[in-house]
């Protein structure tokens, strides 16, 4: 353990203090300016890091603050009132009504790629780059890709990416031998997982799993998954005929699937008890099947549809407001948490991946890692479609999620015909765009105003 | 002197006392208004007000829904079901508590255990008894009643769905009414039952003209807060039925939460409200006690 005393045990290299000091010094230059300098590395900056308020609308799930508070703080020198907003309305409304006073409490914060590209005023955000310099090469670079997402649009780094996620499917080891003939786990078609579903059928009963309850991330597989596989796009392609395919599949998916998937919100605990042997689900709601058992469950890619394996990215970034009061206490924080033992850290509490460089220890837990390779497989597929949570909607967000799941509710549950429902939804969904003006997102074309349904 | 100045003192000092209770009333009507006159109007503010507009477009959305239907429909079917089982399960187990039997403390405290548990907690509780993989399943598996295990929480049978929530309703909140009946068995004198029986009355018949009837009172406070909790039932719906059905209640807090649109949500919190009060105003009606009924 002596070489993991910096309370860094999970990455697979050990921590050179040298250079991890040096580091620290390069990078505290600002600090240092400001009368803070870094005492120790990253892991643990200024013991005069003051009094931090972070503001926050990820882990917001009790246990999550909960896990933020004792255990990704660990190390910071400094004082944390971490607050964590219950929804992205309220996020927003706060973060735009200090910027409008011009005045504000919040230090640091923490939301989502789409959060931040939603703001009136990017220039609100401190530009980061100070802090981004130090994080281009080596054991703690931050790729590239996820950096210039962080400029939006710009040549400032208005945020610092924090952390990611996305969704999988996960599959009792039981089940592998049903695999329809010739399918590849990690190569699965739309077709190939039906009929997958349908011999688990045959032999198990509707074993199938989607985790359609309210507190369930369903919508996001028809947004990010679905929609987008067979259509190629999310709110252009709505009521396309290719879409309406999609929810054709769906349609036959859902007569293999568990009747009581309307009662479950995290996966992982169905496929725990084995009513549910193969599922979809946020990475972070799999964690803990794969980490009590994971012998028992292996994680693969989402499927592939006509248009490609599209999935859904979920990035994180930190920033501060201009209104902040302890700035140089907010880039101590940005680095505390950026640090490799709490990107690690972050990765076992919460399940979120790092997105420092690195490979994961084996300290890590093998489920994490088969997650973390499943993650890598998904993304790095030839025809990866990459389709981002919806950007501009600020608080239409839920009637957005609601557009996506009132056409499953009507189309797959109560068995209304598809184009009809879809052609009513889109109304429905043309009206939250031209209500927020919000232009498409990918996978959908760029647009000049509003988004529009084709 | 004195005899002339005593008088005006007392009176003073009654004057003061009369106002007393008016004092002391005080602080729960300022609580009553702080935390639900305040909120109950701006709850209808929020329902008909958008953008600081007169608006019924919260209504309309209400009304157009998916569930809106469903929701109402729903939480009047539970209402039907259960407040009269409720109610004969109450009387029974009031009449077990208050009856001299050695155990009737014990008898009181296992009824009144569920009361201790919130109603999420409750709905979980049963979600895990009622569940593929659940308690009930196991159990009736090990006694060779089934060989595989049944599905009871299946949106595609719905009566099946409502009899679940139905049991853990029942099983949540009869004690609530028990606990009004027993206060009320409590205060009816024992010579009334004593006479029936001399007259040769037995147990139905003195139950039916004898203790019902003095009972009305706390029949009727216990009907008016149950059907006015019935009506905000969700916490168990969501947690045993998820999406498979739902209530009015649950309907307000997803438009809250999930769609966060608070004017629904409001639109759904009024709507409640206002069907509270035309059945407490049903109830209150048709249970009248009349004056000369009332024991002293």
């Amino acid at each position: 353990m002596a070489d993991h005393d910096d309370g860094n045990p999970l990455w697979d290299a050990s921590i050179d203090r040298r250079e991890l000091l040096k580091r620290g010094a390069v990078a505290g230059g600002a600090l240092a300016a400001a009368g803070v300098l870094p005492r120790h590395a990253f892991g643990a900056l200024p013991g005069a890091a003051g009094n931090v308020t972070f503001y926050s609308n990820q882990l917001a799930q009790v246990a999550e603050s909960e896990a933020f508070r004792k255990t990704l703080l660990q190390g910071f020198d400094g004082k944390v009132d971490a607050i964590f907003a219950a929804s992205d309305a309220e996020f927003d409304t706060r973060v735009r009504t200090e910027a409008r006073a011009n005045k504000g409490t919040v230090d640091v914060l923490g939301a989502l790629h789409g959060n931040y590209t939603t703001l009136e005023d990017k220039n609100y955000l401190l530009d980061l780059s100070d802090i981004a310099k130090d994080f281009t090469t080596g054991k703690y670079a931050i790729a590239k890709n996820l950096m210039t997402l962080g400029k939006l649009g710009t040549n400032k780094q208005y945020y610092m990416p924090w952390m990611q996620a996305t969704y999988l499917m996960a599959a009792n080891k039981k089940v592998l031998p049903l695999l329809p003939k010739g399918a590849k786990i990690n190569r699965l078609t739309y077709g190939q997982l039906n009929q997958w579903a349908k011999n688990i059928e045959a032999k198990n009963g509707k074993r199938l799993g989607f985790p359609a309850s309210s507190s369930g991330l369903v919508h996001r597989f028809f947004q990010g998954f679905l929609v987008p596989a067979f259509s190629g796009g999310v709110v252009t392609t709505f009521k396309t005929p290719q879409a309406a395919a999609g929810w054709t599949w769906m349609k036959a998916a859902w007569s293999h699937t568990h009747p009581q998937s309307l009662t479950y919100g995290f996966m992982q605990d169905p496929l725990l008890s084995e009513e549910v042997l193969l599922a979809f689900d946020h990475v972070a709601r799999l964690k803990n099947a794969l980490e009590l058992r994971a012998n028992d469950f292996v994680v693969f890619p989402a499927p592939t549809g006509p248009k490609g394996l599209a999935y859904m990215p979920v990035l994180a970034g930190l920033a501060i407001p201009k209104t902040a009061s302890n700035i140089p206490g907010a880039k101590a924080l940005i680095r505390h948490l950026l640090s490799r033992s709490t990107q690690a850290k972050t990765l076992s509490s919460v399940g979120f991946y790092p997105v420092v460089a690195g490979r994961l220890s084996k300290r890590v837990s093998s489920g994490l890692r088969a997650e973390a390779n499943a993650v890598k497989i998904q993304q790095t597929s030839a025809k990866a479609l990459p389709s981002l949570l919806p950007i501009g909607l600020g608080g239409e967000g839920g009637n957005f999620n609601n557009v996506y799941r009132n056409a499953f509710t009507r189309i797959v549950i109560k068995g209304e015909p598809t184009t009809a429902v879809l052609a009513d939804e889109a109304a429905n969904l043309q009206a939250i765009m031209d209500k927020t003006g919000a232009p498409c997102w990918k996978p959908d074309p760029p647009s000049n105003g509003a988004c529009k349904v084709k | 002197m004195a005899s002339v100045a005593q008088p005006a003192a007392q009176a003073r000092r009654a004057r003061r006392w009369e106002g007393l209770p008016y004092w002391l009333v005080l602080p729960t009507l300022a609580y009553l208004v702080i935390f639900f006159a305040w909120p109950t109007i701006q709850a209808f503010g929020l329902a008909f007000r958008e953008d600081g507009v007169w608006t019924l477009d919260a209504f309309d959305t209400m009304v157009n829904d998916l569930r809106f239907k469903e929701a109402l429909r729903v939480t009047l079917i539970l209402i039907v079901v259960i407040i009269p089982l409720q109610f004969a399960l109450a009387v029974a187990m009031a009449l077990l508590v208050n009856a001299q039997l050695r155990a009737r403390g014990l008898f009181l405290y296992v009824f009144l255990l569920p009361l201790a548990i919130s109603d999420l907690a409750a709905g979980i509780v049963w979600s895990s008894i009622f569940t593929e993989r659940g308690y009930l399943n196991t159990v009736l598996e090990k006694l060779g009643i089934i060989d595989t295990p049944y599905i009871w929480l299946d949106f595609q049978k719905e009566s099946l769905l409502l009899f679940t929530i139905v049991v853990a309703e029942i099983w949540r909140s009869t004690a609530l009414l028990m606990i009004i009946l027993v206060a009320g068995l409590q205060g009816i004198p024992k010579e009334f039952n004593e006479a029936a029986g001399v007259f040769g009355a037995g147990f139905w018949q003195r139950l039916w003209h004898v203790t019902l009837p003095m009972l009305k009172p706390s029949i009727q406070v216990a009907l008016l807060l149950r059907v006015i909790l019935a009506f905000e039932v969700f916490a168990t719906v969501i947690a045993i039925a998820g999406e498979g059905t739902t209530t009015l209640a649950a309907e307000a807090y997803r438009w809250e939460n999930t769609n966060q649109d608070e004017n629904v949500a409001a639109a759904y919190a009024s709507l409640i409200l206002v069907l509270s009060l035309v059945s407490a105003g049903i109830i209150l009606r048709f249970l009248r006690t009349r004056k000369e009924q009332l024991l002293r």
